[in-house]
């Protein structure tokens, strides 16, 4: 039991990481700290792709230098490489996250010329009271 | 050229959101001009693509010519043939329309309007288009994000019904990438025709269950159904008039589409029917979003906001079809997604009218607005009539197969909830037309509600020309709904 624990233990962290993200995202009043949890639900994701690239022990970065030793030229061994799309399409999902943050500190700002607060029950008061 | 006609699709209103805002630096009419020209070849485009479907069958289009598994591909079949014109030609009328509408609500702010507009068409198209999971995910975020700049700048409270959009919205995209990401772990490809010939040998494992509960629960969010749709109304009501006749009907109906993807061409419906219980939880689902939304339909004074609850019942329709998984269901779900888009559409586009016009929502500030604007309403009347699934309008025919297809699955509290559900929507239609035909006492009384009233007049061209085409559409939709399901539809069904 505890040997299965700690094999899959970036799958735990995912896990762990994507909960407080998600915890925050609904149960912080503040909604910077919303956009924060948001943060680290996505970023959960992303080392959750990343460590899936990893294949065992001894495996390098896909730079190719020279052929494997015994191999023909321009032929690659899988195997000893770690899978790069992964992390490129991380980059991609990255850039979108970035483009997320942007929008959501926006919007947070157009709140906060508003109703002059961030914090979500005075929101919902002032907006009540219509002021 | 012809051949290039997918890719053009995409790239067209990508490249003109670039330009748009540096035409409108020189002259604010150009970006206007800029964003109806893109549209409208962005509409041939996907006629032609369409065509091309129609007699050669699916396009399959290799960006950077890699071969597929590889590289990133462009798949056109009848399913999405369908959709693209659907959303090219929405988007282009609500184009159309919105002008006089933004310099109302918008003032100065034309430019970056038309730029996000198309950047949202673009997402649409795209997540249409491809033929790849991750890539389709990229789409659903440009599409969402324009749609969360354009939802934000509209009236008081925008900002914050947004906000609430945002969170919800990163969790379902989020939920979808996640979902990708087990599909990619268990197979190593992203591309949608690879992994449904690779993970056939998956079927009976749990990640392929973990993947395809993320994906569809983050679907859901994006498409608002029923627990999950808190975000949709609010958001919707509060955004700019020609925003929510924009995002309203395409945005719901594009994640249906990707829904249906992801059952029929990524993994298939048998998988559904007898490894997962996951058409009986569609069909229920279904039930409590018709049921849901139109209750909380019928307790709403705000015009706009009603029609955001019809909206939210439309995607129970939709979802409950798919789950009721036999060919009468899913041609009425399929016929359904076009119907729906064009009815919402002509009902939003009508909404923005009176809003321009009366600059009020409520339900009861509408009175006589028939005899001040009998276009305008007779559109709405059309629109109404197709909502409540009146024969000669579309909306009959799609809810009469999904009754047909409910029928044959047995599934009787669907019957039930759909029937249910038009009676509702007659009651809320003919409340507005019996306000709009009456004139009350109080016209007579207050001289200055006269004067406001006098005021009112037939909606400008450019904002009729479009509603109006919308209208005419529903009914030439219903008369030859025949040659769409035979042509069409058919094709697209899954293989059973």
């Amino acid at each position: 039991m505890f040997e299965f624990l700690l094999r899959h233990y970036n799958y735990w962290m995912f896990i762990g990481l994507m909960m407080i993200g998600f915890y925050a995202m609904m149960a912080k009043k503040n909604l910077i700290k919303k956009i924060i949890g948001m943060n680290i639900f996505q970023s959960a994701i992303i080392l959750f792709f990343i460590s899936t690239s990893v294949k065992g022990g001894g495996v390098s970065v896909p730079i190719l230098q020279y052929a494997h030793k015994g191999a023909k030229a321009g032929i690659v061994d899988v195997m000893q490489y770690a899978n790069p799309l992964p992390h490129v399409l991380m980059l991609t999902a990255i850039v979108v996250m970035v483009a997320t943050l942007g929008v959501a500190l926006a919007v947070a700002i157009m709140i906060y010329r508003r109703y002059d607060t961030l914090e979500e029950d005075e929101i919902r008061l002032r907006r009540k009271r219509g002021s | 050229m012809s051949v290039e006609t997918p890719i053009l699709i995409i790239v067209i209103p990508l490249i003109s959101a670039v330009l748009t805002p540096l035409m409108g630096l020189w002259k604010k009419v150009l970006s206007y001009i800029c964003a109806i020209t893109a549209l409208s070849l962005c509409t041939l485009a996907s006629v032609n693509t369409l065509y091309r479907v129609l007699t050669d069958g699916s396009i399959h289009y290799r960006l950077g010519s890699w071969p597929p598994p590889f590289g990133i591909e462009l798949v056109v079949d009848h399913l999405n043939g369908m959709m693209l014109v659907i959303v090219s030609v929405i988007s282009l009328s609500v184009a159309v329309y919105s002008y006089r509408s933004i310099e109302q609500e918008l003032p100065g702010k034309a430019v970056y309007f038309y730029t996000l507009y198309l950047l949202q068409v673009t997402g649409f198209l795209g997540i249409l288009i491809t033929g790849d999971l991750f890539n389709l995910y990229v789409f659903l975020e440009i599409a969402s994000l324009a749609g969360y700049a354009l939802i934000a700048v509209g009236e008081d409270g925008a900002p914050v019904a947004c906000f609430r959009y945002i969170v919800m919205g990163t969790i379902g995209a989020c939920f979808y990438l996640l979902g990708v990401g087990y599909i990619y772990i268990s197979t190593g490809s992203l591309n949608m025709a690879d992994v449904h010939l690779l993970i056939q040998k998956l079927y009976d494992t749990k990640v392929i269950a973990t993947a395809i509960a993320f994906i569809l629960t983050g679907l859901a969010v994006k498409m608002a159904l029923f627990p999950l749709h808190v975000w949709l109304p609010d958001a919707y009501t509060k955004a700019p008039s020609a925003t929510s006749a924009l995002i309203a009907p395409l945005m719901t109906k594009v994640s249906i589409y990707v829904m249906i993807r992801i059952l029929f061409s990524v993994f298939e419906i048998s998988l559904f029917v007898e490894v997962f219980p996951l058409t009986k939880i569609m069909v229920w689902a279904g039930i409590a979003a018709i049921c849901g939304g139109a209750v909380m339909a019928l307790a709403q004074t705000d015009f706009k906001r009603m029609l955001c609850y019809i909206l939210v019942a439309e995607v129970g329709y939709m979802v409950g079809g798919l789950g009721l998984a036999n060919a009468v269901a899913i041609r009425g779900a399929i016929l359904h997604i076009l119907n729906d888009a064009v009815m919402t559409a002509g009902l939003f586009t009508v909404a923005g009218i009176i809003m321009h016009k009366i600059k009020s929502r409520r339900l009861a500030d509408f009175e006589g607005l028939f005899k001040r604007m009998p276009f305008t309403m007779s559109a709405f009347v059309v629109c109404a009539l197709s909502m409540i699934g009146v024969p000669p309008t579309c909306g009959f025919f799609s809810k009469w197969y999904l009754i047909q297809g409910a029928i044959l699955a047995g599934e009787w509290p669907f019957v039930a909830a759909l029937l249910g559900s038009s009676l509702i929507n007659v009651i809320l239609f003919f409340r507005i037309i019996e306000i709009g035909f009456v004139f009350k006492s109080s016209m007579q009384g207050h001289p200055h509600d006269k004067e406001r009233m006098d005021k009112i007049d037939e909606a400008p061209l450019s904002m009729l020309i479009p509603t109006v085409g919308i209208a005419t559409a529903i009914i030439l939709i219903g008369f030859y709904n025949q040659a769409i399901v035979k042509h069409i539809i058919d094709f697209a069904l899954p293989k059973f």
